[in-house]
């Protein structure tokens, strides 16, 4: 296998990780934008809860694509910064207004008893709509580089048509609204309990559907406006992703159905796994269809076998902390024995 | 407004934007490690209240430094991808280290924020040092990528990989920017918490607080000179226009003085209305007045700084950072005499010197910036070669500076209301 396969794939695992973490932390944003019911404050409180120790790590996955990008494919990122220059500022936006508002609201001065101050909802409204937007130009720039509406050549990016606003790039952008909402939703219903746990799964299982019929309606773009990604999907590489996707989806619809909350959390972080991955193997080996592929990107052979090398070092710190954040965090809050030993500690 | 001007005016805001916020993400943690340790030893809870409001500081600020910090490395795409395109590969592997510093640094503080209740208090404590460890390793590592481009090399074969860490300029830099860091987070914290005293409460935690802030401000203000030094003799080594520029020094010569103040004129070549001590920078840069100093009249014109603001940032940062270290002395010189009987004018002087660790850190990155121009890669590529060739980049600037003015509007009432809120008062009458 080549260096710069090597690198691309880490790149992917790396987006992987970020449609998953990154996705339910947007999903999060979502659901507090669109709470309703006379649960609507204990909703977003169980949101603000799941999210608060771990949306900061979940968003350092996205710094890892770009550092990738730009350190291993130095020329697709400078290529994807002019063609992409509205919707990447549009992101750049969003993530900087998501993440400000989410620690402004946890920190407004609020008075005793008070669920929130008028400061704190205009943050959670910022917050919210930062956190539905995001996701979707995410999206559709993901569409945009694969529906081949942009060109690169020597002399710069050309298009004739926005390819982001593209109907297929805006599909996809749909299509990432609903999988991070329908994400959100299925990790809150293991973060919750009683009547707060079956708003959740009643929202999955609507965010479920729209991820049916928005991949049902992607069908038809795909054939018209990206066929050779539909190729790679239905043949190749690609249908070993789509495959167990389809299954996956279908598996934690039922186990979410049946009120199997755990089998429906796997099933629906491998399905997502398997739709970024089914991308992936169906847009390889182009970053840019039909101009730019990793091996035409790829930055210096020195430094790719770098990024190589020090990923194993790199994970070796992080993955046992990050095992160390979820254990103390994401372990079931309500199991009794544990409460106990807090509860005779002194409490810090 | 051109492209090329707006692209750097954008580049600038966003970076005095972020360093604010990533100057506390490096020195905030110290702070609330070293509160949180004095909690554990005494047990005094007023302790126990720094270190959380500190948390909490750190939260707010790591989260504007976070997502700052992203978009900046949008930014860099967005609007140079010519120089991204040719530099990227290389000064990549400083910001991939970097990202896994910035990781770690994020899931402690997760740990450290949310962990209060839920980790014994040593083990919280313990998850507080790779905050503050690789808050400062993430800044330490992507100033190799600015030194990179202040000092660039091209090391052949497996090297090329570590080229970043190979510039000359590196160490130097980081450790100065390091320790500003330290400095402007120290200084800003004092002067809080000495407008409480003044407000009349003079109690042992606001007193605590200035104590650990100005133990730390003032060791790091006090070896601050020693890195200018050092990074000052570096630059006239590597990157000598820029020096020049930093002195006003517009003619090549031996016995080279150095100009305290002055407004400099590239017309006429002269730095007017400065006051000179002879031989002063010769001495300085070789300890030996004969040595001979390059002016700005080796180098064509249009690769000269802008001189004016080069020279005028450089003499606001020595000037505020000899002032820090005086303060610092002087602080220190009064609870060794006259602990609890302080003069009240110790109290203003900390006020007013509140804000001079971040001009001195913004003054410093204005002049390794601008002093860095016309290149964006030093004698390699220029700036105006890096530039987007994206129309709607004078858009992009005003919509972002809006953006930070509101966002550092907001963060600063937020942070005022944490630290005067009587919360804190509060939790501390009840304990």
């Amino acid at each position: 296998m080549s260096v710069e396969l090597l690198v691309g794939a880490l790149a992917v695992v790396a987006l992987i990780t970020y449609a998953v973490l990154g996705g339910a932390d947007f999903g999060g944003g979502i659901w507090d934008l669109f709470a309703r019911g006379p649960r609507r404050d204990e909703q977003r409180a169980a949101i603000a809860d799941a999210m608060g120790p771990v949306w900061e790590a979940n968003h350092v996955w996205l710094i890892f694509v770009i550092v990738l990008l730009f350190t291993g494919f130095p020329s697709a990122y400078g290529a994807l910064s002019t063609g992409l220059f509205v919707p990447f500022h549009i992101v750049l936006l969003g993530i900087i207004a998501r993440g400000a508002a989410f620690v402004f609201r946890a920190y407004s001065p609020r008075a005793a008893g008070e669920a929130s101050s008028p400061q704190a909802k205009r943050w959670g409204v910022i917050f919210g709509v930062a956190s539905v937007v995001t996701p979707v130009v995410l999206g559709m720039c993901l569409g945009a580089v694969s529906s081949g509406a942009m060109r690169v050549d020597d002399a710069g990016v050309h298009f004739t048509r926005t390819p982001w606003l593209a109907p297929v790039s805006l599909a996809i952008g749909a299509l990432a609204l609903a999988q991070c909402a329908y994400l959100a939703a299925v990790f809150l219903t293991l973060e919750t309990d009683g009547p707060l746990r079956d708003d959740f799964r009643t929202r999955a299982l609507l965010a479920g559907t729209a991820v049916v019929a928005l991949s049902a309606a992607l069908v038809p773009l795909l054939l018209r406006e990206a066929e050779h990604l539909w190729q790679g999907l239905v043949r190749g590489p690609g249908l070993f992703a789509l495959v167990p996707g389809v299954v996956a989806a279908l598996l934690s619809g039922w186990a979410l159905r049946g009120r199997h909350y755990r089998l429906a959390r796997a099933a629906a972080v491998a399905q997502i796994a398997c739709l970024v991955a089914g991308w992936a193997a169906a847009q390889y080996p182009y970053i840019i269809y039909p101009d730019v592929t990793l091996a035409s990107a790829a930055g210096p052979r020195a430094t790719l076998l770098f990024v190589l090398y020090s990923t194993p070092l790199g994970m070796a710190l992080l993955l046992p902390s990050l095992w160390y954040l979820f254990r103390v965090f994401k372990v079931r809050k309500h199991d009794a024995a544990r409460a106990e030993i807090r509860a005779t500690r002194p409490v810090g | 407004m051109d492209t090329l001007l707006a692209a750097r005016a954008q580049m600038e805001v966003s970076l005095a934007f972020h360093m604010i916020f990533a100057a506390l993400g490096i020195g905030m943690p110290l702070l609330m490690l070293m509160a949180e340790w004095r909690w554990l030893r005494s047990g005094r809870e007023h302790y126990r209240v720094l270190a959380r409001t500190w948390g909490k500081a750190t939260a707010l600020t790591f989260a504007v430094g976070a997502v700052s910090g992203t978009a900046l490395s949008f930014e860099l795409g967005l609007l140079w991808p010519r120089f991204m395109a040719e530099a990227g590969g290389i000064i990549g592997p400083a910001f991939a280290l970097e990202g896994y510093a910035f990781f770690i640094e994020a899931i402690f503080l997760g740990l450290y924020l949310y962990g209060w209740d839920r980790l014994s208090p040593r083990a919280h404590w313990w998850t507080g040092v790779p905050v503050a460890v690789s808050g400062m390793m993430s800044g330490v590592l992507v100033v190799a990528a600015n030194a990179w481009m202040q000092a660039p090399v091209a090391p052949e074969g497996a090297g090329a990989a570590f080229a970043p860490f190979l510039s000359p300029r590196w160490l130097d830099l980081a450790l100065h920017s390091t320790l500003s860091c330290y400095i402007a987070t120290g200084f800003a914290v004092a002067g809080v918490y000495a407008v409480g005293i003044l407000r009349g409460r003079d109690d042992a935690y606001h007193r605590s607080a200035i104590r650990i802030a100005l133990a730390v401000a003032a060791v790091t203000a006090m070896l601050q000179p020693l890195s200018g030094d050092i990074s000052a003799r570096m630059a006239a080594k590597h990157q000598p226009a820029k020096l020049a520029a930093m002195e006003a020094l517009y003619e090549t010569r031996t016995h080279a003085p150095l100009t305290i103040g002055g407004i400099p004129d590239d017309d006429a070549q002269t730095l007017r209305f400065g006051l000179e001590i002879p031989a002063g920078l010769s001495l300085l840069l070789a300890h030996d007045p004969a040595h001979e100093v390059t002016g700005l009249d080796a180098f064509p014109r249009d690769e000269w700084p802008n001189v004016l603001i080069v020279h005028t940032a450089f003499q606001v940062m020595v000037g505020a950072g000899f002032a820090m270290a005086g303060i610092g002395a002087l602080f220190w010189l009064v609870q060794w005499k006259r602990r609890g009987r302080e003069p009240r004018a110790l109290w203003i002087l900390l006020v007013a010197a509140s804000p001079l660790g971040y001009l001195a850190l913004q003054a410093g990155w204005l002049v390794t910036e601008v002093g860095r121009q016309p290149w964006v890669i030093y004698g390699s590529m220029r700036t105006a070669d890096g530039v987007t060739t994206a129309p709607g980049v004078p858009i992009t600037f005003f919509g972002f500076t809006v953006l930070y003015l509101l966002l550092g509007t907001a963060l600063a009432a937020l942070l005022r209301a944490l630290a005067t809120h009587n919360s804190a008062r509060r939790a501390l009458e009840q304990a």
